[in-house]
């Protein structure tokens, strides 16, 4: 099941400081098509601030974030979304005055061409390009069984499907390359399982990398290909789940002695 | 959003309609031909409240569109107007054109405009913001008294002659109101539809959540400028209107007391709604007659000089009031209780 398709995104030498913090120091890790790579450490560690530094947020102080090819420390959040990164968030940030549906639309926003004017009139073309283009999010819909939160407002939805709309938002984008931030946060077990059935779905369908920070250790031994552990800013470990659980530095600074019987985290 | 009961949406351009109905589409038109003899059923004297409301409803769409969808907030809407207005009557008076040829340049004047004071918008948000647009609400009217009063009469009223189309000349208030209604219904149908395109989700989207916005490949700088340049379109347009129903301009129309009931407008009518924002301009434009008809009967009680000054300070009383009111009990305002109304009727008898 290990993934050896072609390099999508590759990170050198990444350190980001916020004053004298150092957030990251000198992490480098590639990403390959189709693969799953975990993101994991200890609370702090850095890793949703690498996932920032990707997707745009963050500049970077030193180091390159290169997608494709194509070295992007310089673009805009905007043109890497065009450039096809799309994320989730953690704290789930929708457009909570709009419905599911329209939260999914306006993710479809870099691929709907018409202009204001056509906006305004609403005839021919712009009609035309909204039923295209809401085709394409209905399927999404149907991917993450999203159908009865369609026509509702995100924000009276409940938790866990807050966190699928948020997900089908990421994938409305039409992503290269998905990154997920604590995608289980907050959720029951059964949540978690279809959670992950369907990350393993869009893997499965869209062969892109996805990245996912998350802190459930069972998920990210079950579903991933790869891990790498940031504690304290620096790349700790780089592996597969097996040599990650066996790993020194890895169970003192994160998973823990219990862990190597394989209970704790579970 | 709720559904007739029965009413299935078997294709996506059902879906994505909004006068879905066969009774929907009755009403539509009944609605668009009582407007036609609007003028014969209210009688003379009332329609030029009526124009009055016309006006407020294109100026309001305007503002809907930025406070409501966008998030942004602008106080110097009513010197938008002001702009569209004396482009307007600038040059039909000094330059010959007719109302036809100049009311474009006069919106795309108040919309350029409006797109400079909205720059403030890309660095600071919120009550920074009010207050930087704010400062067009004084420079705008500043500029016109000062600048060139030869030619824009500085303090005194211009007069312009009443536009005309095909030998028909908007010359009385029931003529106007053609006019007028023609615009209100064009603005209403544009914003609405606005609303549900690309470009309103991508306003909606900032208002919400501008990071994620910018993440999902959103330009918020170019988006926030076009809700700006877009709000002061219809501004221009609605100051236009204006003049034709004055037949005359004065800058003492364009203040920052009007600026203000446009903000009441959309307080009371909920922001980001179409039908709230038109009832909210029925609703505190009525209020202004109301309270002229209320105020003597409650100054009678008091004695002379109290009862002088309730009969002049009634109509901002009223107004405050009214605001207070619906922040505390209704913030969603009447399109809110718009949709509630349309559930129950929808749902009725049977209230599951």
């Amino acid at each position: 099941m290990v993934a050896d398709g072609n390099i999508k995104l590759e990170v050198e030498g990444l350190s980001l400081s916020f004053g004298s913090v150092m957030a990251l120091i000198d992490v480098s890790f590639r990403a390959r098509e189709g693969e799953i790579l975990a993101l994991i450490g200890p609370n702090g560690a850095g890793k949703t601030s690498l996932l920032n530094c990707i997707s745009g947020f963050y500049h970077p102080r030193h180091g390159q974030v290169r997608f494709n090819g194509l070295e992007i420390n310089r673009v805009s959040p905007s043109r890497r979304a065009k450039l096809g990164i799309s994320r989730t968030f953690q704290n789930i940030e929708l457009y909570k005055g709009l419905t599911a549906l329209d939260n999914l639309m306006a993710a479809r926003h870099v691929f709907i061409k018409y202009g204001p004017v056509a906006g305004s009139i609403f005839f021919g073309k712009a009609r035309k390009e909204e039923i295209e283009n809401r085709s394409i999010v209905e399927e999404i819909i149907d991917l993450l069984e999203l159908a009865e939160a369609r026509h509702r407002v995100v924000e009276s939805l409940a938790y866990g499907l807050r966190k699928r709309v948020d997900l089908g938002r990421a994938l409305a984008l039409e992503p290269k390359l998905l990154l997920l931030d604590e995608p289980m946060a907050g959720m029951n077990v059964e949540e978690k399982e279809d959670m992950a059935r369907f990350i393993l779905d869009i893997q499965e369908l869209k062969h892109i990398p996805i990245i996912i920070v998350e802190h459930d250790m069972g998920v990210v031994m079950d579903i991933s290909h790869r891990v790498v552990v940031l504690d304290f800013g620096t790349k700790i470990a780089e592996g597969s789940p097996q040599e990650i659980k066996r790993n020194e530095k890895v169970i003192s600074a994160y998973l823990g002695k219990a862990n190597q019987s394989g209970e704790r985290a579970k | 959003m709720w559904r007739p009961c029965g009413i299935f949406d078997d294709t996506y351009e059902k879906d994505i309609s909004i006068v879905r109905t066969l009774p929907q589409q009755v009403l539509t038109i009944t609605g668009l031909i009582a407007l036609l003899f609007l003028p014969q059923l209210l009688g003379a004297g009332r329609i030029t409240t009526v124009n009055l409301i016309g006006i407020s409803v294109v100026s309001i769409m305007g503002l809907n569109i930025l406070i409501g969808l966008t998030g942004q907030i602008s106080l110097g809407h009513s010197a938008f107007m002001g702009v569209g207005a004396y482009t307007l009557v600038m040059l039909m008076n000094h330059l010959g054109f007719s109302f036809w040829l100049a009311l474009p340049f006069s919106v795309l004047s108040a919309g350029l405009i409006g797109l400079l004071f909205g720059l403030p918008s890309l660095r600071i948000k919120g009550f920074y913001l009010a207050m930087a647009t704010l400062a067009a609400q004084f420079l705008i009217p500043w500029i016109i008294v000062h600048v060139r009063p030869d030619l824009t009469g500085g303090t005194s009223t211009l007069n312009i002659a009443a536009p005309s189309i095909l030998g028909f000349t908007f010359d009385s208030q029931v003529r106007i109101y053609y006019l007028v209604t023609f615009f209100a219904v064009a603005s209403i149908v544009l914003t609405r539809n606005l609303q549900r395109s690309k470009i309103g989700r991508a306003f909606v989207a900032i208002r919400d959540n501008d990071l994620a916005a910018e993440i999902m490949g959103v330009e918020i700088f170019r988006y926030k400028l076009l809700s700006f340049f877009i709000c002061s379109l219809y501004a221009g347009l609605a100051g236009a209107l204006w003049a034709v129903w004055m037949g005359a301009i004065n800058v003492d129309s364009f203040t920052l007391h009007e600026s203000i009931w446009y903000l009441g407008m959309i307080i009371v009518g909920g922001l980001g709604s179409v039908p709230g924002a038109v009832f909210g301009v029925i609703f505190i434009r009525a209020l202004e007659p109301f309270s002229h008809y209320i105020g003597p009967p409650i100054a009678s009680y008091f004695p002379d000089a109290i009862g002088a000054a309730i009969k002049s300070g009634i109509s901002p009383f009223v107004f405050g009031l009214v605001i207070l009111v619906f922040l505390i009990y209704e913030p969603r305002g009447l399109g809110h209780r718009w949709e509630i109304f349309k559930h129950f009727y929808r749902r009725w008898p049977f209230s599951y």
